[in-house]
């Protein structure tokens, strides 16, 4: 079930299948990856390890590392990458500002 | 070992102009951007997104097209999709791209690098579905992804473009918190004498404002103790409105007052910079070309101090013709020929400035948190530690860093920087020039092991 997304997306690419914390999810392909994840009613990126407080996309520029999340093994700011088929998006809980790879 | 004659980072509107114009003069020049396509922040995705969105998003954003279409010249290299994240002397810029690291090598170089959101650390900012104003119009113009229910917060021109955009797509904003007053209007005509000069500006802002309020959408200026709540997203606003408690239901919020620029790249290069009062931010010191105090060290657009997207253009116009005469593609004649309407021009743009700067002030509730707000977003660092650090001692951010963690996240302080220096410099009382910034060092955006294994001299086709 989709949850309810706070955002309206014009956007009319076609599909393609990924998943996120092994559920799948279907994406449109080319999409900014943190808009496209907003879209579909994903609010929380990461929760932070200081703190435990949960993070999403603040800037949308690649400036702030908010959008981390975990891709195939790697650590990525969503907000920098475009959807592709069988991307595996990964949301761990103490996922660090620090453990960033790129 | 030049790869280029002039390495231009940022394909906005400054970085775009400035290559165009020194590649017609004869120039070879590089353009790396992270982004995967041209246009800066203003206009981002221009060639994709005007044909789907140009309605919504208006003739001033339509336009940018302009500028992309002059980067298809066969001296110029246009590297989308490249993060730099050194420039070492001489200048050789580092760079990663799908994975990759590569290398390039001019003796000039034009940071184009833009601006950034002024921070504005209110209680509960860090909530999931609080972002920036930009990051909404982000998310409207590249992905056409649109906030149903948002609050905007803050103050200024983009605050209104992007909520008269949000009327246009059908999706009003819930509400326009904000945060400068009536006196503040009333200043900026009494003491700038700008009001004259800003028309072309105050007309296209009531033009938004009227499309604002036809749209119904309820506005609060002036309005103080914004506090953002909600436990694991944003659930609502709250606010002082006229000595009235507001509480306002969202599931978005978008926040804004003003842009400051992003100097990270020019303090990497050790580039001096002074606190520019009217505009509370730090700027790069330039001469009249864009060139800094680091000799090939050019800088245009608002990364120079904020002056909007036509100043952007201009300034690299300019920067491009003293880059071209002293490679020697031109005499000083020409150059100041060529230079002088440029120069009249840009004047123009920036006359409206103060105005503007004056009648939308920071926040003051945003520049001098509460003790119990987060500042620094990465390490999660309060107002309250730094004026600690500062009891303890602490006079500058660099040292605050040994003292919190402040700054030390991977966003190197694009985010806390300036909070960090105006709250040292109140509680020392000392000058925010005194108080000085971070040092910034490379790499400017992390690189993974595997991008520095593969990093590579690149061989660009358009090097002699
Ligand atoms: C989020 C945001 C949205 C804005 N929207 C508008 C708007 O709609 N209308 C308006 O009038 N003004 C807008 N502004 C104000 C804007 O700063 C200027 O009007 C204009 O974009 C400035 O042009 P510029 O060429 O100086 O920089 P920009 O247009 O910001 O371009 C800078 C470019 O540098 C690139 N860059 C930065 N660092 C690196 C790096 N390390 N490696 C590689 N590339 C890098 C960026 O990706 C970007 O494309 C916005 C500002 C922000 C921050
Ligand atoms: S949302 Fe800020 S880096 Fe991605």
């Amino acid at each position: 079930m989709k949850p309810d997304s706070p955002f309206l997306d014009l956007e009319t690419a076609p599909r393609v299948a990924v998943s996120i914390d092994g559920a799948p999810l279907e994406l449109p392909e080319g999409a900014n990856l943190a808009a496209a994840l907003l879209a579909a009613g994903v609010t929380v990126f990461r929760h932070t390890p200081v703190s435990g407080a949960p993070r999403g996309p603040f800037c949308m520029m690649g400036a702030c590392f908010d959008c981390l999340v975990d891709i195939d093994g790697f650590t990525r700011q969503a907000c920098m990458i475009e959807v592709s088929q069988g991307l595996r998006i990964i949301r761990p809980r103490d996922l660090g500002a620090d453990d960033v790879d790129a | 070992m030049s790869t280029h004659d002039l390495i231009v980072i940022g394909a906005g509107p400054a970085g775009m102009a400035t290559a165009s114009k020194a590649a017609d003069l004869g120039l070879t020049v590089a353009v790396l951007d992270e982004q995967p396509r041209a246009g800066g922040q203003v206009y981002r995705d221009v060639d994709r997104v005007a044909a789907l969105r140009g309605d919504i998003l208006g003739a001033d954003y339509t336009q940018g097209a302009t500028l992309t279409a002059g980067l298809h010249h066969q001296a110029i290299e246009h590297v989308p999709g490249a993060t730099v994240w050194a420039i070492e002397d001489g200048f050789r810029v580092s760079y990663t791209r799908a994975g990759r690291g590569a290398q390039i090598a001019a003796d000039r170089i034009l940071l184009a690098t833009g601006a950034l959101e002024r921070p504005m650390p209110l209680p509960g900012w860090t909530l999931p579905g609080v972002m920036t104003a930009g990051a909404g119009q982000i998310l409207l113009k590249q992905s056409g992804v649109l906030a149903k229910s948002a609050a905007l917060v803050g103050c200024g021109p983009l605050l209104y473009l992007i909520a008269a955009q949000m009327v246009r797509a059908g999706t009003p904003p819930v509400a326009m918190i904000e945060t400068q007053t009536r006196s503040d209007l009333i200043e900026a005509a009494r003491h700038v004498g700008g009001a004259l000069r800003g028309w072309p500006y105050m007309l296209k802002g009531l033009k938004m404002l009227a499309e604002i309020t036809r749209a119904k959408v309820p506005r609060y200026p002036g309005a103080t103790e914004i506090r953002i709540e909600g436990t694991d997203t944003a659930e609502a606003v709250s606010f002082v409105h006229r000595g009235r408690a507001h509480r306002i239901a969202c599931r978005t919020v978008f926040l804004h007052h003003g842009v400051v620029p992003n100097t990270q790249a020019a303090r990497s290069l050790g580039v001096s910079h002074r606190w520019h009062a009217g505009q509370s931010c730090f700027a790069p010191r330039l001469d009249v070309w864009g060139q800094s105090d680091v000799t090939g060290v050019f800088i245009a657009g608002d990364g120079a101090g904020i002056g909007g997207a036509k100043a952007a253009e201009l300034a690299g116009r300019l920067a491009a013709l003293k880059v071209a005469e002293e490679s020697g593609r031109l005499s000083t004649d020409e150059r100041d020929r060529q230079a002088a309407p440029l120069r009249s021009a840009h004047a123009r743009e920036l006359a409206a400035r103060p105005f503007l700067d004056r009648a939308y002030p920071p926040f003051a509730g945003a520049l001098a948190p509460e003790d119990a707000t987060v500042i620094c977003r990465c390490e999660e660092v309060t107002a309250g530690d730094i004026r600690g650090h500062a009891r303890l001692g602490c006079l500058g951010p660099n040292q605050a860093k040994a003292f919190s963690r402040a700054g030390m996240g991977p966003c190197q302080g694009r985010y806390c920087g300036l909070t960090v220096t105006s709250l040292l410099a109140a509680a020392n009382g000392t000058s925010h020039d005194e108080t000085g910034y971070y040092r910034i060092r490379p790499p400017l955006k992390p690189v993974t092991l595997g991008e520095l294994a593969t990093l590579e001299h690149s061989a660009p086709d358009t090097a002699e």
